[in-house]
């Protein structure tokens, strides 16, 4: 790559340890790549304690496990137990699905921080229909309980799309009656599994904005007593997201392999080679490698970002956006209005207004999508 | 809320937050759920005296000796601060 930038780099505050691709459910939506990795390639518990050990180091302060289900790793309490030691904050990203006392109760005693729990909808069935897991409404209302027994602050993550939006309302209900302290609302973000179903999942402007009211009252209802978080699809943006504050600004993501990357999808970007925790350190790949240089701070702007009055506030949206709906990763986010790649997600959101016959074939789409490689 | 705020209570952290040195930044920081909120100098000196078993009056009186400043002024600053923090769920009462 041409033109990489020269900015210095601030350490990251944090750090995305996707300990393992494994997970019991299916979601269509998922933030994993469409390539999961096995079981077999994962790191090592004494691989994540030195990466634990350097992020720290490095200026990292809160830890994220996700997956996948993390809680597959039987090395999950030594890895927050070592996280803690090297006074992280530690975040368990969670189904819940796998939690019982005794795993809770191994984790606390860890010292982990913080949990924060998906629901895939509000009921069974509409739950099913998203994770493809019989059961795991049960489970996660089971965990959700284990949680706010033990003292521990829980948010419960509910991901947002055409087939369950207009359950908002019900999903404050349930996040207050399970005494949650956090709720966050978050629309798909499409890219990948996402972007796959994506013609199943985008939901109309009229849904959009009902779900915007609906969150507004949430706030107006709860005030402080609980903070909520409301992730809105960027298509329906004039402006892109400031995707992960900025390339290689504030965060960095490690997959189950070990590889280091700037963001959860960064791997679609290809002709580059993504740096490993085996074979450099931490704090080498941040500041030097050609992955977090190439599209950090402003230098490899191509324009109408360039000249742009936000470009340090948005920071050019979203990279991977750009490559999965221009085919380029160093174009201009096409969600900006200023771009001429816009035409591509208006096109998009045109799909999605066939509402009426959208609907069915969705639930077609998300039956007969999520099976594939996402179990396994 | 504001109106229960008064010298005699004892604020503690919320379980899941905390009051954290960051060596790297050379700063201040509050660690809570899913975010880490920049401590300024004064909130830091405050935070510091949070045990859950000191009252605020004491709190009070501790930073008017070690700051030489005029206990009234401190006093409002500090039952301000912690009141908006309880608010955010980062303090709790333990009396």
């Amino acid at each position: 790559m041409e033109g990489v930038s020269s900015s210095p780099s601030p350490p990251p505050m944090s750090l995305l340890a996707e300990l393992t691709h494994r997970c019991p459910l299916q979601c269509p939506y998922c933030s994993n790549p469409l390539a999961l990795e096995p079981k077999t390639g994962e790191l090592s518990t004494e691989d994540w304690f030195r990466v634990l050990d350097e992020a720290a180091a490095l200026g990292v302060l809160q830890v994220h496990f996700s997956g996948g289900e993390p809680m597959a790793r039987k090395d999950l309490p030594d890895l927050v137990r070592r996280a803690v030691r090297n006074g992280l904050y530690t975040n368990l990203i969670t189904s819940g699905v796998l939690m019982d006392a005794a795993s809770l109760e191994r984790l606390s005693a860890a010292g982990l921080d913080h949990v924060q729990l998906s629901f895939q909808d509000v009921d069974e069935d509409g739950a099913a229909l998203i994770g493809g897991m019989k059961g795991a409404q049960a489970k996660k209302i089971e965990a959700a309980r284990l949680v706010v027994a033990d003292g521990m602050p829980l948010t419960l993550n509910f991901v947002v799309h055409r087939l369950n939006v207009e359950r908002i309302p019900r999903m404050f209900d349930l996040a207050e009656a399970l005494g949650a302290r956090r709720v966050e609302i978050a629309h798909t973000q499409y890219y990948g599994w996402g972007l796959k179903n994506r013609a199943a999942l985008l939901p109309t402007r009229a849904q959009l904005e009902q779900s915007e009211r609906d969150v507004a009252v949430a706030r107006e209802r709860f005030g402080t007593r609980m903070a909520i978080d409301f992730v809105t699809p960027d298509y329906y943006a004039d402006e892109p997201k400031p995707c992960m504050g900025g390339w290689g600004q504030r965060f960095v993501n490690i997959t189950p392999v070990g590889r280091v990357l700037p963001c959860h999808a960064a791997e679609t970007i290809s002709g580059v080679v993504f740096p490993s925790v085996r074979e450099a350190a931490l704090g080498t790949i941040w500041n030097d490698s050609e992955i977090f240089r190439m599209f950090r701070g402003t230098d490899w702007m191509p324009e109408p970002c360039r000249s742009c009055d936000r470009k340090e506030i948005d920071w050019g949206g979203c990279r991977c956006q750009a490559l999965a709906l221009t085919g380029r990763a160093e174009a201009a986010d096409p969600v900006c209005r200023r771009t001429a790649g816009r035409a591509v997600v208006d096109a998009a959101l045109r799909e999605s207004d066939k509402t009426f016959a959208y609907r069915s074939y969705g639930c077609e789409r998300l039956s007969s999508a999520d099976t594939s490689d996402g179990s396994t | 809320m504001m109106a229960d705020v008064t010298e005699a209570r004892v604020p503690a952290f919320a379980r899941g937050t905390r009051l954290q040195r960051d060596q790297v930044r050379d700063q201040w920081v509050i660690q809570a759920p899913e975010r880490a909120f920049l401590a300024d100098p004064v909130a830091a000196e405050v935070l510091q005296r949070v045990d859950g078993e000191t009252s605020l009056g004491v709190m009070i009186d501790g930073l008017a000796t070690a700051f030489e400043a005029p206990r009234e002024v401190i006093a409002r600053d500090v039952l301000a601060m912690v009141g908006d923090l309880a608010d955010r769920q980062v303090l709790v009462w333990k009396a």
